[in-house]
């Protein structure tokens, strides 16, 4: 997590936007979804998890530092309304994306249930920021480190067959988690958003790099998006696209001196 | 005019290029240009017309017979001050300008023998110039105006270019990390050296118009913000950006790009020296490039280097339809690219993982002309067949990017989402101007500048009236 000088994205920036970001001369512009910000500073915050190239060279940035590319900010806000009762997911780095999503749904009136979710207690994070930002928080980690020893899936499923009133879900997270929260929640028809993280170039609608189908409709996630009705994602041609670069991305790992730690998803956000 | 000109006048000196076998593995520029002894040769064979036609050709009416005059005495420097008048962009114009549809369509050579090459003439002063060091022109005194103008493409370039002569404070707005548009994004480095479009950059720069990379305007700041802060005048010309997908099935598949993905990776983000680069982009041994243009040309060309060994055009008109130039369809010839004319895809098929295996098009007729005046491609019944392939790239066209459209209240679209603008480049809203794909569907570089100059003089006019 780091915060970089930008006073201009940070004046415009609302919830589920996001920056393109390079870090040196022969860097690939990768996407980061912006998880705070503080007009007054002229400051963003932003989270980044070192699974590629990138990340791992953001990784080793020092207080002040230069990153030499940075615009933003990027796709359509996120729905901000009083829907009633919310639940908002994050899963793993995504909940950088939820914090700011929950804060601006709360602040708008509504009753916020959330869940948090990552592969062991280490690697949670802003678990303090959402608590506040919560009337109530649920926390799972794969290994049981802490909170439900699960998935957030889990525990929404708990919620639903509880007979939760939920008006609402607002998902971030890898693609897989994201889908298996829209198959959850379809059968009860529950509106569901989620924020996909396709692979991205330009991020301006330029490339088509980010095309998703969403009802059956070729859509560009920077610029319809990043945020669309979980039913109506083909996840499948999410993870398949997501997956496009896998093989150069080791080659690019291995050519640098960064360590090697290519996840199943080396571009998310 | 003199008498009737000799047979060898008729000829025109030709321009050298690298060999098909050299090039086509290699990035550098395909066209060598004139050297000095080849360009007067080739500027002795005007006739000077009194009242030239080729000028008429001209979006931007440079007075052609005057600096082939200076070329033909060998004042080089003269002839490029004399472009300059005109053009504030030679280097890249005379690159990449369809000049066989233009200037050199008007010449009179054309109606016996061959026109005068005046687009490698307007190259071989520009290169001159570059190697000799750029002169400025003399700057009108300031105005105290300010100028937004949004986009660095050629449009942008241009307007920045005349506005920033003109005596106005202008800086340039660039949603990418490199200023140049379509000339750095998208026309490959072997049609168009990024070096030369780096120096007529810097040239406007000089000029005194200042440059801010990785703004987007409709997003970091919108055109009211523009005005808020103070610029007196807006310019848009932030092309046509988002590209066209034909809506057929398998489309999203792996190895599908659309031809400004490809091409922005291959030369904005020089992907094609990967890993040194760390952008990645797909190479296939089998390719379809889909689409009869320029940037279809670009793409196929593109992927024959990154070493495709059966790169092929898939167009549904035939060759006299392709409004691609003709000299790019006989460069991608050569090298070993084939046209498959009179096809339309209509399907693409996958493995399992989601990788593009296949291509399933059906064959075309020509039927009576349709609005383009163009013969329309008709499909031919139960005539689909599949070709294996590993890498298609969609290069069917780009439609303006809505950004600014959304973002921007009283800004009057068309049903084609560009930009409504009177004759000056006025559009609907006060005070702004726009030009280029944003503003007209005529898509090539020199109009975009033509119309951007247009607009550029409404705006001055406007500002010191």
């Amino acid at each position: 997590m780091f915060k970089v000088k930008a006073p201009e994205i940070a004046k415009k920036y609302k919830a589920g936007q996001f920056v393109i970001l390079r870090v040196h001369e022969k860097g690939e512009r990768i996407p980061l979804t912006i998880a705070d910000s503080d007009e007054m500073e002229g400051t963003i915050t932003l989270i980044s998890q070192e699974v590629g190239k990138t990340t791992t060279a953001l990784g080793k940035l020092r207080r002040g530092d230069r990153i030499p590319n940075l615009v933003g900010p990027l796709g359509k806000p996120s729905e901000v309304g009083n829907f009633g009762q919310v639940v908002v997911i994050g899963g793993g780095v995504a909940t950088a994306v939820a914090y700011p999503e929950a804060r601006a749904l709360k602040g708008a009136g509504n009753r916020m249930i959330s869940i948090i979710g990552a592969r062991s207690k280490d690697l949670l994070i802003l678990e303090e920021e959402m608590r506040r930002t919560s009337d109530e928080l649920h926390i799972t980690t794969d290994d049981g480190s802490k909170g439900h020893h699960g998935f957030v899936t889990d525990v929404l499923k708990q919620l639903i067959e509880k007979q939760t009133k939920i008006d609402r879900v607002v998902a971030f997270g890898p693609a897989i988690m994201m889908k298996a929260v829209a198959n959850l929640t379809r059968p009860h028809r529950i509106k569901t958003m989620v924020s996909l993280n396709p692979i991205m170039v330009d991020g301006t609608g330029m490339c088509g790099a980010c095309r998703v189908s969403v009802a059956g409709q070729t859509k560009f996630a920077c610029v319809d998006g990043p945020s669309f009705d979980g039913h109506e994602v083909d996840f499948d041609l999410l993870m398949a696209r997501l997956r496009m670069y896998l093989d150069q991305e080791k080659i690019s790992m291995q050519s640098s001196t960064a360590r090697m730690n290519v996840a199943g998803e080396a571009y998310g956000r | 005019m003199a008498g009737k000109p000799s047979e060898k006048l008729l000829k025109r000196v030709p321009v050298r290029k690298r060999p098909p076998e050299i090039r086509k593995h290699s990035f550098d520029e395909v066209s060598l240009g004139y050297n000095e002894e080849e360009a007067i040769a080739e500027a002795s064979r005007c006739l000077k017309c009194p009242s030239p036609f080729c000028v008429k050709g001209c979006p931007v009416q440079i007075e052609i017979p005057a600096f082939i005059e200076c070329i033909k005495k060998g004042d080089f420097s003269g002839a490029i001050a004399k472009i300059k008048e005109k053009n504030s962009l030679p280097g890249i114009c005379g690159r990449v300008c369809p000049q066989e549809l233009q200037c050199e369509n008007e010449c009179v050579f054309g109606k016996r023998g061959v026109p005068i090459a005046i687009g490698a003439l307007e190259r071989f002063a520009a290169d001159y110039e570059l190697r000799k060091g750029v002169k400025l022109p003399k700057k009108a005194k300031s105005t105290g105006k300010s100028v937004a103008v949004v986009g660095s493409g050629p449009a942008g370039l241009t307007a920045a270019g005349e506005l920033a002569k003109l005596g106005h404070d202008v800086t340039i707005f660039e949603a990418l990390h490199l200023p140049g548009g379509v000339l750095v994004y998208g026309i490959p480095e072997f049609r168009l050296p990024k070096s030369i479009v780096k120096a007529e950059v810097e040239y406007v720069s000089r000029l005194g118009a200042k440059v801010k990379t990785s703004v987007i305007i409709g997003r970091t700041l919108t055109i009211d913000d523009l005005f808020e802060s103070g610029y007196h005048a807006v310019f848009i010309g932030t092309g046509a950006g988002s590209p066209w997908f034909m809506r057929i099935p398998g489309e999203n598949l792996n190895g599908i790009y659309s031809a400004n993905e490809f091409l922005t990776r291959c030369n904005l983000m020089k992907a094609y020296v990967f890993p040194e680069y760390d952008t990645p982009v797909h190479s296939g041994k089998r390719v379809a490039v889909i689409g009869g243009g320029n940037a279809a040309m670009d793409a196929a060309r593109t992927a024959l280097r990154l070493g495709g060994e059966d790169v092929r055009i898939i167009y549904r008109r035939s060759r006299d339809e392709m409004p691609a130039r003709a000299e790019e369809v006989r460069n991608a010839e050569e090298e070993g690219v084939t046209l498959e004319l009179l096809a339309n895809p209509t399907r693409y098929l996958g493995s399992k993982e989601g990788r593009v295996e296949q291509v399933e098009c059906l064959k075309m007729e020509l039927g009576s002309p349709d609005e383009s005046g163009r013969r329309r491609p008709v499909p031919v019944k139960g005539s689909e067949y599949l070709t294996p392939i590993d890498l298609a790239i969609v290069a069917i066209g780009a439609g303006p990017n809505p950004l600014i459209a959304q973002t921007t209240d009283g800004l009057k679209v068309g049903d084609d989402e560009r930009f409504i603008v009177d004759e000056q480049g006025k559009t609907s809203r006060d005070m702004v101007w726009a030009a280029g794909d944003i503003a007209s569907a005529e898509g090539t570089v020199i109009h975009a500048m033509g119309n951007a100059k247009t607009a550029a003089l409404a705006i001055h006019n406007y500002l010191t009236k």
